[in-house]
């Protein structure tokens, strides 16, 4: 191929020399880790309005309808609580799991995670104010649910305040695993698949009393993170809660949280530049 | 038609480089074959291109689709390494340091999904944040932007709901929140009407003006081109097979003159001087456009306004070459360039 050029051909002809170091143009500045985190949350809650508010319901329904199937088998008493803990703990799993996976997978599959590349933003404000904003989409599906089921089983009331605790720890802990597979799925539909098992194993391993399951049932129960929200909330609906063993359990979840939320942050960084 | 060959900034002695690039590569692997695709060959994406981009110029990419024009403005905005080359922007260097791309430049990419389910305000306010801004001046920013680009009646809809055009100029808007030296737009008005286009260059034109700002730009629209661009790089295969002002380019095919012949129906080709023609046609429909010497071409004029031709003729142009007669006339292989 021929290379046509005329006089003024600037670029190609006269090179000028490469700039020195000291001819480097002023930066500007970076956007600092929480005003960042902060404007990437607000603005990811804003999109609940457009997009997510019916997924937000059949979560809830999703939750409450298993409890209503559930009230048939299960008379009271250990089962309960696990079925009650185990449906409000679903809904987090629903949404900040399944969905958070789903939304990364297609960020990243389109495009998308050009516009937060070419911004010079910390790539944990973007993982973080993403998976708080899906921790936050939870909230009122958690509550709702814990408070319909707790009705439904008889269960009371009391301690359902420890769901402050418990949405944002194992919010963090779902949210996290989610954000990593849908940066780390190479493509969009792994994405989704690997949301939805996530979310299937939270609903059989965590709604179903774990007493029933084979023992080889009840190791996979262990080593999934939301298994210790549901076992951190059942536990208060005892009269007198071993708050040691809440305790622990939520350690569990803000362990694996704090773990997968930096896999999470190194995924995208992985993403952002091919 | 202007035969002016120098380049616009050669009288003001501002040549201080914005974006050099030197012997960039950048080789896509070859991907094996698997169900239900084909095996495809490494490509060369980008071939050896050397480009040095001046303040206040705007500068175009010109090529058709899959030319490697992104693929160069990827590695200019820090999203993907080259395999060899260097880049610099504004005397960094973004191949060592790509992260330094975001502090310097304002990238448009041709995607809008981070930003589509938020309103134009909130894009255009986040987006200004995450530039460093803090709360008050991405809001300031973000007011005079809307309203600069006449945006500001639309600005509490969700650019999903927006229609192809606004929603690129919503994402323009969010581009120019958080001021940067330089500002890298690919394709930036597809899809806009002509309203959206003008507040376009004039935004652009107004920073340029105001503070200096150099503008890289990609585009496949050749009228755009001619209309818009400094200096023009046309990209074909990825490698560049010219560099200098659409007027310059254009003079290099100054012999050539285009003529374009509608049809009402079919070519009346029992016409000898028309079925002479037919031969040197490119035809597009019912539409022959042909590259003639001015001499040439007059004869055809003549031949196909009189007599039997011309109750068959639906309507004819005459016109002085374009980018894309430079474009083929440089041995552009793909009719890709959109004339709009």
């Amino acid at each position: 191929m021929t290379v046509y050029e005329t006089g003024a051909v600037a670029g190609a002809g006269r090179a000028p020399e490469p700039a020195a170091a000291g001819a480097e143009a002023p930066l500007a500045p970076t956007a600092r880790l929480l005003p960042a985190l902060g404007a990437v949350y607000r603005a990811q809650l804003s999109r609940a309005r457009v997009a997510r508010i019916p997924l937000l319901f059949v979560a809830t329904f999703q939750s409450v309808g298993i409890m209503v199937l559930m009230r048939g088998v299960v008379d009271g008493g250990q089962e309960a609580r696990a079925v009650v803990a185990g449906s409000s703990v679903l809904v987090v799993a629903f949404v900040a799991l399944n969905l958070l996976a789903q939304y990364f997978g297609q960020l990243r599959a389109q495009g998308g995670l050009d516009h937060y590349a070419t911004l010079p933003v910390p790539p944990a404000a973007v993982v973080l104010g993403a998976a708080g904003a899906y921790a936050s989409f939870t909230v009122p599906g958690t509550l709702v649910t814990a408070v319909v089921g707790s009705l439904l089983f008889g269960l009371p009331l009391t301690h359902v305040w420890v769901l402050v605790a418990v949405i944002p720890l194992a919010g963090a802990a779902l949210a996290g695993l989610g954000a990593a597979l849908g940066l780390l799925a190479p493509r969009p539909e792994l994405a989704t698949l690997l949301g939805q098992l996530g979310m299937s194993a939270a609903l059989l391993l965590g709604v179903l009393p774990a007493e029933r399951m084979p023992l080889l049932l009840q190791y996979a129960r262990d080593l999934l993170p939301s298994t210790y929200g549901v076992e951190a909330f059942a536990r208060t609906f005892d009269a007198h809660p071993d708050w040691t063993a809440v305790g622990l359990d939520l350690a569990v979840c803000a362990g694996v949280g704090v773990l997968s939320l930096a896999v999470a942050t190194w995924a995208y960084r992985r993403a952002a530049v091919r | 038609m202007s035969t002016r060959t120098g380049h616009p900034n050669d009288g003001a002695h501002d040549d201080e480089a914005v974006c050099e690039t030197r012997e960039l590569v950048k080789t896509y692997p070859a991907a094996r074959g698997r169900r239900g695709a084909p095996a495809t060959p490494a490509v060369r994406a980008t071939d050896d291109i050397t480009l040095t981009v001046r303040r206040g110029e705007i500068f175009g990419l010109l090529g058709p689709n899959g030319a490697g024009k992104s693929t160069l403005v990827r590695q200019l905005t820090g999203l993907m390494r080259p395999d060899s080359g260097s880049v610099r922007i504004l005397g960094h260097d973004i191949v060592r340091h790509p992260e330094r791309a975001s502090r310097l430049l304002a990238y448009l990419g041709q995607e809008s999904t981070a930003l589509d389910e938020l309103t134009v305000a909130l894009a255009a306010e986040t987006t200004g944040r995450l530039r460093g801004l803090d709360l008050r001046a991405a809001r300031a920013e973000r007011d005079d932007v809307l309203d600069e680009l006449g945006l500001a009646p639309i600005a509490g809809r969700p650019l999903k709901k927006l229609s192809g055009g606004q929603r690129r100029l919503a994402c323009f808007a969010a581009a120019l929140v958080g001021e940067r030296p330089l500002l890298v737009l690919d394709e930036p008005t597809t899809g806009m009407d002509p309203v959206a286009r003008r507040a376009v260059w004039a935004a652009v034109d107004r920073r340029r003006a105001e503070r200096g700002t150099t503008v890289l730009l990609v585009t496949h629209n050749v009228i755009e081109a001619e209309t818009v661009l400094d200096r023009v790089a046309v990209l074909e295969q990825g490698r560049v097979i010219a560099c200098d002002t659409p007027s310059g380019l254009k003079s290099a095919v100054a012999g050539e003159v285009r003529l374009d012949l509608v049809w009402r129906d079919s070519a009346p080709l029992d016409v000898p001087e028309v079925a002479a023609l037919h031969a040197a046609a490119e035809e597009t429909g019912r539409r022959w456009t042909l590259r003639l010497a001015p001499d040439e071409a007059r004869a055809a004029v003549a031949a196909v306004t009189g007599g039997e031709a011309f109750a068959a003729l639906d309507d004819f142009t005459l016109a002085t070459p374009s980018l894309e007669d430079v474009y083929l006339a440089l041995g552009g292989r793909t009719k890709g360039l959109v004339k709009v």
